[in-house]
């Protein structure tokens, strides 16, 4: 798909959660097909301090009435200023970036496991809407400090499939971090996941010892978001790899994180 | 209206080009433009060897600004001439490729490479760079490193020759003069100016190197001071860059005496600034009853 820069109108924006709001943005025009795992660059109006567009996952989208959907935690200047903007206001977006989710795959995984990190689970509802289309159930575990950090509940229940949860408070769900969710130990053929490094790294682990297909999903900082500054490389069994344009999603085993 | 300029051999449809490292290799912007629509673009600085580039984090960003320490990643001067060169060779646009090295025989190697391709009319050679150890803005302080560099790719390069100058120096007009005495047919200004941010809530360096260059509006009345103070002590086109993001600033700059100018950063928050700038020009003569750019270049 061409990436384009267009001016969304902001259709709803609500709370979803603690500190993270639900974005809801009109094309002008017809959305174009976005690939699940794919993000836009967000620039942020007028705002001191920010000059350099935000990276932001694609959580939603609705091809009949031309929407799109962000979930945005509240965690700098960026993000805290169009989380505070309003319904009508406009939001200027280039996309849709980077590769997406199922991209290393040859066959649809069918019994796959998504595992989000937070708000890094903003991507793995669209996973799971796609992996659902081609008649495969995926499993989704969610893990958090705490159940107000588990963002978009709804969305994630309303798909129909198996939602786990973990926090490491025990408010929601099993207590614990997510490697430790009973929903791991089942049988999968492959695990998705998106979230804080630490956490994406023990999955990994645990899908690798078990000889499980995985895909992680990197959020490096970024300048361009186009693969033409080399700003946010990650380092792979072939060098240097820019996340924005050759990931962000990548196998475990090309990174040289773990 | 006229928006046509010259840089010694090289005749641009318009006064805007895009800046080294901001732009890969032409490709990444086609999605949103025709990059035939510009005056010229500048690829990602070249060596003799492909380069990883330093350590991430790279970046940081800055107020008014951004500070980069990629370090030269490319994928070398043998792979760009096979691989990437074909794939852009076709564009109705001056292509000028940024050349670096580490040492001056790999200027040279590099510059007499890029030589051979038909559709490259120009290279830039970077002499400053502030994200390498060895060589790149090494070469761009000191006039006389300056002027035995430039000397020596002007043996092996027959075309146009633009020396890219660096700002981080007591006096660039002294370097700027060193350069074309010792052969340079235009020269490009300013690179980034060696900047560093602490990250106070880790007590580290943001970027793995440290220090890296500052770019972005915040380096723009620096570059506009520069440029006028070379274009006036120089005989040879001057290219100015720094900061550019609207048709206003690339007009300080063509004011300044800048003949050309290329847009950097600027890619990165709008990637539709160049050919912005572009119509934001035409506009500007439109208004105010110029007939042709170059009447502006150089009034003040
Ligand atoms: C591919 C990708 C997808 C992303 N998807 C989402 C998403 O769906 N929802 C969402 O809320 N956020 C997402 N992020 C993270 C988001 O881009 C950052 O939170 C945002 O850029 C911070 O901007 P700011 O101005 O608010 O914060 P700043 O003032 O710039 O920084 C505030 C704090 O946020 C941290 N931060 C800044 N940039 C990043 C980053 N890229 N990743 C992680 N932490 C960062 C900084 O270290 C700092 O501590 C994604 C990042 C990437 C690279
Ligand atoms: C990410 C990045 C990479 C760059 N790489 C190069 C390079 O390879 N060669 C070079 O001569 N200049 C390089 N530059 C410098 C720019 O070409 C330009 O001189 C500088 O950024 C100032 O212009 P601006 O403020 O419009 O960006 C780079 C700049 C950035 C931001
Ligand atoms: S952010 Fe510029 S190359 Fe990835």
């Amino acid at each position: 798909m061409k990436k384009q820069t267009t001016n969304f109108v902001i259709e709803a924006n609500e709370v979803c959660g603690e500190r993270c709001h639900k974005l809801v943005l009109r094309h002008p025009g017809r959305l174009p097909e976005v690939m699940a795992g794919q993000f836009v660059e967000v620039l942020v109006p007028d705002c001191s301090g920010v000059m350099l567009r935000r990276p932001i996952s694609i959580h939603d989208c609705d091809y009949e009435r031309n929407l799109l959907v962000l979930l945005v935690q509240r965690v700098g200047k960026g993000t805290e200023r169009v989380t505070d903007m309003k319904v009508g206001e406009t939001l200027n977006l280039v996309y849709p970036l980077g590769n997406g989710f199922l991209h290393t795959f040859d066959q649809l995984p069918m019994r796959p496991l998504l595992v989000g990190g937070g708000i890094g689970a903003a991507p793995l509802l669209l996973v799971a809407r796609r992996l659902l289309m081609s008649g495969s159930r995926p499993v989704i575990l969610i893990g958090a400090r705490t159940e107000g950090l588990i963002p978009a509940r709804g969305s994630f229940e309303s798909l129909g499939v198996d939602v786990r949860y973990s926090t490491e408070d025990g408010t929601l769900g099993e207590r614990g971090l997510v490697t430790a969710n009973s929903a791991m130990g089942n049988d999968y053929d492959a695990i998705l996941t998106c979230g804080p490094t630490p956490m994406m790294k023990a999955v990994a682990h645990v899908a690798m010892e078990r000889g499980i297909a995985c895909e992680v999903s990197l959020e490096n900082m970024m300048a361009c978001g186009l693969g033409a500054c080399l700003c946010c490389v990650t380092e792979t069994t072939e060098g240097h790899k820019c996340v924005c344009q050759e990931g962000p999603v990548f196998t475990p085993q090309t990174l040289k994180w773990l | 209206m006229n928006l046509n300029v010259d840089i010694h051999n090289l005749h641009l449809k318009n006064p805007v080009m895009t800046a080294s490292g901001t732009y890969g290799y032409g490709k990444q912007y086609s999605d949103f433009y025709d990059p035939s629509l510009l005056g010229g673009i500048v690829l990602k600085g070249t060596t003799g060897q492909p380069r990883e580039g330093n350590a991430y984090p790279r970046m940081a960003e800055t107020p008014s600004g951004m500070l980069n320490a990629v370090g030269l990643q490319n994928i070398g001067v043998e792979a760009f001439c096979k691989e990437m060169y074909p794939t852009i060779e076709h564009l109705d646009t001056n292509i000028i490729v940024n050349v670096s090295g580490s040492s001056i025989g790999e200027y040279c190697d590099v510059a007499a490479q890029i030589d051979a391709l038909p559709n490259v009319p120009a290279i830039e050679l970077n002499i400053s760079c502030p994200n390498v150890k060895k060589g790149g803005m090494g070469f761009g302080t000191n006039p006389e490193m300056a002027a035995e560099v430039v000397a020596a790719v002007r043996k092996v390069y027959g075309k146009t020759l633009i020396v890219k100058l660096t700002p981080n120096v007591t006096s660039i007009v002294e370097i700027a003069k060193a350069a074309e005495g010792a052969g340079a047919d235009a020269l490009s200004l300013i690179n980034t100016v060696l900047g560093m941010a602490v990250d106070v809530k880790r007590r580290k360096p943001v970027l793995s190197t440290v220090t890296g260059g500052l770019s972005g509006p915040c380096v723009k009345p620096i570059a506009v001071r520069c440029v006028w103070q070379v274009a006036k002590a120089v005989g040879v086109p001057v290219i100015g860059l720094g900061g550019i993001a609207t048709a206003d600033d690339a007009l300080e700059f063509l004011m300044a005496g800048a003949r050309a100018v290329q847009v950097g950063t600027a890619n990165f928050v709008n990637p539709m600034a160049p050919v912005d700038i572009v119509a934001g020009l035409a506009r500007y003569c439109e208004e105010n009853n110029i007939a042709d750019i170059n009447e502006i270049i150089g009034i003040i």
